[in-house]
């Protein structure tokens, strides 16, 4: 065995981001989910040009204005203030998501509480208790030409979040194509996750130990390599 | 015709128990702020209206706007996508204690279940949320190899939505991303009330930038310089 330290040696959140990042195509149509998948624009590669939507109606926006310097009005879906980039687009709700459902974004990027090795999503709540909300997470995993998933590979306290069959509430189903964990980069294809990257330090052995599915390889599997600066 | 109304008090005057009240904006974004604490005043002077339900894709933010209205005790069901915003206690203190209901809808699926309404069409099919909890129930059919969930539209008896630009006939224009349910509501409800940032004659709005045709707009008021929810709330108002 390695001395591989899962906890230590795993991905930040900034890493998972940036190698995300790099499968971000020129000339695509993406939407990033709140919170961790929005750091992917952080990290998009120079020369590619990326038009970011936004389910309340805003296509095209860029960084975030300085503080102090806010129009509330111009927010992401995240209720955080955007500025526009040129060329963008404001259009109601119903426009918005038909952007979504109607096959016409390349790529939806979301988290996961679990993600199951058919492509079934559990992200919205873990259990029946406090208040739920659901936003747009429903309507995001169906219509985009690739759904993709960033995760820690384990939950806090080491449990798989790559499972055979999700135990918690459900999303979406079979909708999931790709998923970028802390320790590697996973196809979900016929019903199964195809592993393309791990991180060199882990073996096959440790890395399938702390997956809830048998993990599948169809080719040979890359080293996933990230900065250590970010 | 006359659709102009004098003062927001006048405009949300006929609002009774009960009713269907769908709120535009998303989050502080396009909210009509001062419509809904014009009905507030109202509820505070005569007790009425209470026992609303009320349509927005969040369920009130802070201590002003729709959070001011559960908190006053009007508001007896919301639907909407997402309930827990950031400062969402008025809301969330009803809801765990039994006080208010919720039906809680795919935000993508609550926006077409209002322009059905509007386009008057009672049902379509949506991948959305199928396989979910918040699809058991409905119906369900297979379209080209994949399943879709039956959807029925969502109407209301009144709407209260913001615009920027307004003219006498009730056409409108948007703010930035304030336009977002606010077009769709004002399709969807028996009686639409507008308030604008400016009002002005018939012909002072370029048809081409005309975004909510004037045939969906029932009451048009003028509030210039409208306040903005985010800002209220961040800046701790309590209405």
């Amino acid at each position: 065995m390695s001395d591989f330290n899962l906890m230590e040696d795993k991905l930040t959140n900034a890493q998972i981001a940036w190698r995300a990042a790099q499968d971000l195509e020129d000339g695509s149509y993406v939407n990033l989910g709140i919170g961790f998948p929005e750091m992917i624009a952080t990290f998009q590669p120079e020369g590619r040009d990326v038009t970011y939507h936004t389910e309340n109606g805003v296509l095209g926006f860029g960084k975030a204005p300085k503080e102090g310097e806010e129009d509330w009005d111009l927010i992401n879906a995240g209720k955080k203030a955007i500025m526009l980039k040129p060329g963008a687009s404001f259009f109601h709700h119903a426009d918005s998501f038909s952007m979504v459902r109607g096959g016409h974004l390349d790529l939806a990027v979301l988290g996961a509480y679990q993600v199951a090795q058919n492509g079934d999503l559990a992200n919205w709540r873990v259990g029946s208790k406090g208040v739920p909300a659901v936003g747009g997470a429903m309507d995001l995993v169906h219509g985009a030409k690739a759904v993709a998933v960033v995760t820690d590979h384990v939950t806090k306290d080491g449990q798989p979040k790559l499972v055979e069959a999700c135990t918690f509430p459900l999303t979406g189903v079979g909708c999931v194509t790709r998923v970028y964990t802390s320790l590697a980069v996973l196809d979900i294809e016929d019903g199964k996750f195809n592993l393309r990257e791990k991180l060199p330090a882990i073996s096959m052995e440790e890395l399938q130990a702390v997956t809830g599915a048998t993990l599948h390889t169809d080719g040979p599997v890359g080293d996933l390599i990230v900065p250590e600066d970010i | 015709m006359n659709k102009v109304s004098l003062s927001v008090a006048d405009a949300v005057a006929d609002i009774p128990d009960g009713a269907k009240v769908m709120i535009g904006g998303f989050g502080g974004s396009g909210a009509p702020i001062e419509l809904i604490h014009a009905l507030i005043d109202r509820f505070r002077a005569t007790g009425s209206p209470k026992n609303l339900t009320v349509i927005n894709n969040n369920a009130g933010n802070g201590a002003i706007g729709i959070a001011a209205m559960i908190k006053a005790g009007m508001v007896a069901k919301m639907i909407c996508s997402f309930p827990r915003s950031s400062n969402a206690e008025a809301f969330n203190e009803k809801y765990l204690s039994g006080q208010i209901a919720l039906e809680l809808v795919p935000q993508g699926t609550l926006a077409e279940r209002i322009r059905a309404a509007g386009a008057g069409i009672p049902a379509f099919y949506t991948p959305s949320s199928y396989g979910t909890e918040l699809a058991e129930g409905k119906p369900t059919e297979e379209f080209d190899g994949k399943m879709y969930v039956r959807e029925g539209w969502l109407r209301a008896d009144f709407a209260l939505i913001k615009g920027q630009l307004g003219d006498t006939l009730g056409n409108l224009t948007y703010r930035l991303a304030g336009r977002n349910f606010n077009p769709l509501m004002a399709m969807a409800a028996d009686k639409t009330i507008a308030q604008v940032s400016s009002l002005s004659e018939p012909g002072s709005i370029d048809p081409e930038q005309v975004v909510t045709p004037g045939i969906f707009v029932d009451t048009i008021v003028e509030v210039p310089d409208p306040q903005q929810e985010e800002v209220l709330v961040r800046t701790g108002v309590v209405y």
